[in-house]
């Protein structure tokens, strides 16, 4: 019945695309093309538009052949699995974020860059759709960018974040998927939103995003106070997504912690996972020594590993 | 008379849209100090069947920048076309050639152009970046992209990118005590690496053989680092004072 009302109506995702898809059918390369503006700068004057299949039902066509977790046999794989998390304290934002995606039960990269630059004092993070995040978000840079030349003052995160999630959900059902935090720090202070492409925006001060998400919150919310260090506070990014990675099949490989401070946000480090299991994070502020994994303290205790006395 | 049942009451017919293939093989590129190698096989095949065996997936679009392209052929070779052409009209419009990493975003774009009817096609892209360093750009199909060292796809690339992992990344592999694992590796090589790579993806999977197409992409001034040494190398770059571009062609069995 829905199917049927898109296909006839003329308002709605299903109608603007389509409306934009006549557009660009009748004048397919914009002068933007030509020059130096063939790439995001042909955007700046107004929403991108997009090839949309000619047929009754587009979203339809675009489940069928893009991955979606329930159906990993179609063809075209969009990578998936992730953990992301941010909070504020006392000090600024913590963004940590592992660097797994993830085809399938293949693990597609182990470097990817989860935690998206938008502008020196904008983070976003990458869950769900590659894609999606880096694309949109690119955009939402160049948005904060055009922001800053109008009114003559950076953008607040609350104002970017809900450009990003007003965005998106003039696309809602259209199968855009992403699950991001717009982390930053403006005129208010430090500041987190949860964005995503059902349209939720959430201000909070804790937010964990992503197949993860469970186990790092676990950790966090353990940890968590307001009045954390800043070295504390890294310690605990660090921590929990090393708990995720170790729990959690679809995220691994290295952590990427970034600290957000009043004069922007700053890159602390890469840790691979596994070294963080056995060695620690290395020689780091606010690393206790050892190695993360339960084996150092229940050396000489556990059935697997009895004492030396059992063993006589 | 019963058998004059107009069809569409006899039954009800289900369509679907179903505009993708896929043609197989494997791509693979290695980004080295100064260099960078970008490499595929040429069979293209449907299901059992070989349709042809040269149908070639890698390209080059500038003296600096070569794509591989692997997956839905008719798309990619559509895909490779655009991009040609929006290169072209940078060129007429700046009188220079696209820098790499403005090549990468611009495949990002034109791929999220299609988000809602996505190119089935994994691009990688090669090249020589501005400050003359190696590098190897991988994508999605929907233009999520990343800078990387080295990157297989297609239908070998389970079998291909663990061994360029132990290879390149020396994943595994712990170095003799008082030595260390070299930052990048030679031209050469990268090159018996690459072939390596395709004479045992040929052997244990059937979408890949026939002919092997490998791309050598040397930076502004680079010596030819043993280039002039290989067998059947042809230059293909314009001109000879900016990046060059060479090709070496190796076959690959054909069963």
């Amino acid at each position: 019945m829905n199917t049927f009302a898109d296909r006839f109506s003329t308002t709605g995702a299903l109608a603007e695309l389509r409306k934009a898809q006549k557009a660009a059918d009748e004048e397919e390369f914009s002068d933007a093309m030509w020059g130096s503006e063939a790439g995001f700068g042909s955007l700046a004057k107004g929403v991108p538009t997009f090839s949309v299949p000619n047929i009754p039902d587009p979203t339809a066509f675009l489940r069928l052949h893009t991955d979606d977790h329930a159906d990993p046999t179609c063809k075209i794989k969009i990578s998936h699995g992730t953990t992301t998390l941010a909070f504020r304290f006392q000090g600024g934002v913590i963004v940590a974020v592992d660097s797994r995606a993830t085809a399938g039960s293949y693990v597609a990269s182990g470097t990817v860059k989860k935690v998206i630059e938008i502008n020196p004092y904008l983070l976003g993070t990458m869950a769900g759709g590659a894609a999606d995040c880096q694309y949109w978000e690119t955009y939402l840079g160049m948005h904060c960018r055009l922001h800053e030349l109008r009114n003559r003052e950076r953008i607040s995160v609350s104002a970017a974040s809900k450009y990003l999630s007003n965005l998106v959900y003039s696309y809602k059902g259209m199968g855009l998927s992403m699950g991001t935090m717009i982390c930053g720090w403006d005129k208010t202070g430090p500041a987190v939103f949860y964005v995503d492409s059902d349209g939720t925006r959430l201000k909070g001060d804790l937010f964990s995003v992503g197949s993860g998400s469970t186990f790092a919150y676990g950790v966090l919310d353990q940890g968590y106070r307001w009045d954390l260090t800043d070295e504390e506070a890294q310690e605990l990014g660090r921590r929990s997504i090393y708990a995720a990675g170790h729990r959690d099949a679809f995220s691994g490989n290295t952590c990427n912690l970034y600290h957000v401070k009043e004069d922007g946000w700053k890159f602390i480090g890469n840790y691979d996972i596994s070294k963080m299991h056995y060695d620690g994070p290395g020689n780091v502020l606010g690393a206790t020594g050892g190695g993360y994994g339960y084996e150092l303290r229940v050396e000489g205790l556990s059935s697997a590993n009895p004492p030396v006395a059992a063993q006589a | 008379m019963p058998d004059m049942v107009p069809m569409s009451v006899a039954q009800p017919q289900e369509r679907q849209f179903n505009p993708y293939s896929d043609n197989g093989g494997t791509i693979l590129a290695v980004a080295g100090a100064n260099f960078s190698v970008i490499a595929g096989d040429t069979r293209q095949s449907e299901g059992y069947s070989i349709q042809t065996r040269y149908a070639p997936k890698v390209f080059r679009l500038t003296d600096k920048a070569v794509l591989a392209v692997n997956g839905f052929a008719a798309d990619g070779n559509m895909f490779v076309k655009k991009v040609k052409q929006r290169l072209e009209w940078y060129r007429h419009a700046h009188s220079k050639d696209m820098p790499l990493r403005a090549v990468a975003r611009l495949i990002q774009s034109m791929l999220y152009a299609r988000r809602f009817f996505p190119y089935y096609v994994y691009n990688i892209l090669g090249g020589i970046e501005e400050d003359g360093s190696g590098a190897v750009y991988s994508f999605d199909p929907v233009g999520s992209y990343e800078r990387e060292a080295c990157r297989a796809a297609g239908a070998a690339s389970s079998l291909v990118q663990p061994f360029l992992d132990n290879q390149i990344y020396f994943k595994n592999q712990t170095p003799a005590p008082g030595t260390s694992h070299p930052a990048h590796l030679a031209l050469t090589d990268v090159l018996a690496l690459v072939i390596d790579s395709f004479t045992s993806a040929t052997e244990r999977h059937i979408e890949v053989g026939d002919g092997l197409e490998m791309y050598v992409v040397l930076a502004k001034g680079s010596p030819l680092q043993g280039l002039e040494l290989v067998q059947g190398v042809q230059e293909m770059s314009t001109t000879t004072d900016g990046e060059r571009v060479f090709i070496v062609r190796r076959n690959l069995k054909r069963d």
